[in-house]
């Protein structure tokens, strides 16, 4: 499989304090790779290192074979083909259709392409009929399925994941973790999940990498890691046994 | 006749004066929404550019032109009115220009004095736009142009209470006008009023003038008239503010 991140000895410190500590990871084209780890442990900021928002205090970052220097135009081009999800979304105060429509219009889609496609979005996050709605409007579960659906209507190559469902009701739940294989199936896009949701990662993930305390302590199949976790930690971690 | 008599006669007179569109008071009206209105449209043309720059765009001076703002969102308007009047009279830097005691010396003198207050109000709009909606910008794909233009968009209400704020300002404004404009009207009485027409007499000044001459009448009405639209300007600056 061709591999779409490469990252080697990568460090990331905030105000000398390191937040990941010598990760080593490649992602493959077309998996779901989840990222698990107790509160605080630095998913957040590896996805943001992953979507260029944050720089890399040391290591190596490539992406899709070439290293990342971080020119605001190369910026530009890895985050046309990606899309971040953030744990906790910014809603544009606009309605909801203009906030979803946001990525076709940046890339330049034609007005009957642009409806189409939304309307095509809103009706899997399950909000047909919404529209003309002020975004920020939305109760939080409405906003979070808005925002999905932002991210992913364009079709980017990569779909960053934040606790994508961290907010949502069990059918919704369902719903947007169904969306995620669908997708991955149907379009090969390659997603990067990071969650607390043990039994989600068990359902939807190819690989799983356990980040402890910014240290990335295994990387294995779902299937070896629920099994046979390769570190005493991480089996601590999985079976809830973790205390912090 | 009382002091009450007096005002309640005073009050009558200026109500008469106001529905049988007098056209000495229609005048003065029209001079001071002309002055007032063509002096914020410049002043906003101005001052939203420079606050997007001052936010956007890093340059040398930055700073400095940030102190500008702030002190002069504060400038006494007989400092600002000498200033213009020492540049315009016949022998000043800008004497050629043959334009001391006209409604352009005014409209000059209101734009310097607004634009720092428009720049102020719209650059904390601007502050006020969350980081993350910047971050979802960028991370559905935009370019900095669609920054500015999103943060535009999210920052609307305040930009036009800055504007109207800046309207407001200079609607009340006395100072400045009276200096370089002169409060002139044409002679020759018309309506059986006043002292004709104006060229450069506004609600503010012609208060002044009129309430020094004893006319309390027209100088009634043309306060009923001031706060009227001064009330109007701001009901809508109320108004954009709770769409927020
Ligand atoms: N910009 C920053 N400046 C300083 N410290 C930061 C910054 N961003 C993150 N951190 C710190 O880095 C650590 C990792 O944060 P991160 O948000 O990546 O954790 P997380 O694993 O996503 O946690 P959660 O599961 O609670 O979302 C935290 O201790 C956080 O306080
Ligand atoms: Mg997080």
């Amino acid at each position: 499989m061709a591999e779409l991140f490469r990252i080697c000895n990568l460090t990331k410190t905030f105000a000398g304090k390191d937040v990941l500590k010598n990760i080593n990871l490649r992602i493959y084209r077309g998996e779901i790779f989840a990222l698990i780890g107790p509160s605080g442990t630095g998913k957040t900021t590896f996805l943001r290192i992953l979507n260029l928002f944050e720089k890399p205090t040391n290591g190596i970052f490539e992406f899709d074979g070439k290293p990342v220097n971080g020119t605001p135009l190369e910026k530009n081009r890895i985050r046309q083909r990606s899309s971040l999800l953030f744990q906790t979304p910014a809603v544009f105060n606009l309605s909801v259709f203009d906030n979803v429509a946001y990525g076709l219009k940046v890339r330049g889609f034609d007005k009957s392409t642009v409806e189409k496609k939304v309307k095509e979005a809103l009706g899997i996050v399950g909000l047909s009929g919404m529209e003309t709605q002020k975004a920020r409007t939305l109760s939080g579960g409405e906003a979070q399925r808005m925002a999905f659906a932002r991210a992913i209507v364009y079709g980017p190559e990569v779909l960053l994941l934040d606790e994508p469902t961290a907010n949502l009701d069990p059918y919704n739940v369902a719903k947007i973790e169904e969306l995620i294989r669908h997708i991955r199936d149907k379009c090969g896009t390659t997603i990067v999940i990071a969650t607390h949701n043990l039994p989600q990662v068990k359902r939807i993930a190819d690989r799983v990498g356990v980040l402890l305390e910014g240290k990335l302590i295994e990387v294995n199949s779902v299937g070896g890691i629920f099994t046979s976790p390769g570190d005493a930690r991480s089996a601590a971690f999985l079976k809830g046994e973790m205390v912090y | 006749m009382g002091s009450f008599e007096f005002l309640l006669d005073g009050i009558v007179r200026a109500f008469e004066l106001i529905v049988t569109l007098n056209p000495y008071i229609l005048s003065i009206t029209g001079v001071s929404i002309k002055v007032s209105g063509t002096a914020t449209l410049l002043a906003a043309m101005t001052a939203i550019p420079l606050a997007f720059a001052l936010s956007f765009v890093q340059f040398r001076g930055r700073h400095a032109v940030i102190t500008l703002v702030n002190t002069g969102m504060g400038l006494p308007p007989v400092f600002v009115g000498l200033f213009v009047f020492v540049m315009l009279v016949p022998a000043g830097p800008l004497g050629f220009l043959n334009r001391i005691f006209t409604p352009e010396a005014m409209i000059i003198a209101q734009y310097i004095l607004i634009t720092p207050i428009i720049t102020g109000i719209t650059l904390s709009a601007i502050k006020a736009v969350p980081e993350p909606i910047i971050e979802t910008v960028y991370t559905l794909g935009g370019r900095e142009k669609d920054v500015v233009l999103t943060t535009l968009l999210e920052a609307r209400f305040g930009v036009i209470t800055a504007v109207l704020a800046g309207l407001g300002r200079a609607l009340a404004e006395v100072g400045a006008i009276l200096i370089v404009g002169g409060n002139i009207a044409y002679t020759g009485s018309v309506g059986g009023i006043g002292e004709g027409l104006s060229y450069t007499r506004t609600l503010t000044t012609a208060i002044t003038s009129e309430t020094s001459k004893g006319d309390i009448s027209t100088s009634i009405a043309l306060g009923i008239i001031l706060i009227a639209i001064y009330l109007f300007v701001n009901v809508a600056a109320g108004f954009f503010r709770r769409q927020d």
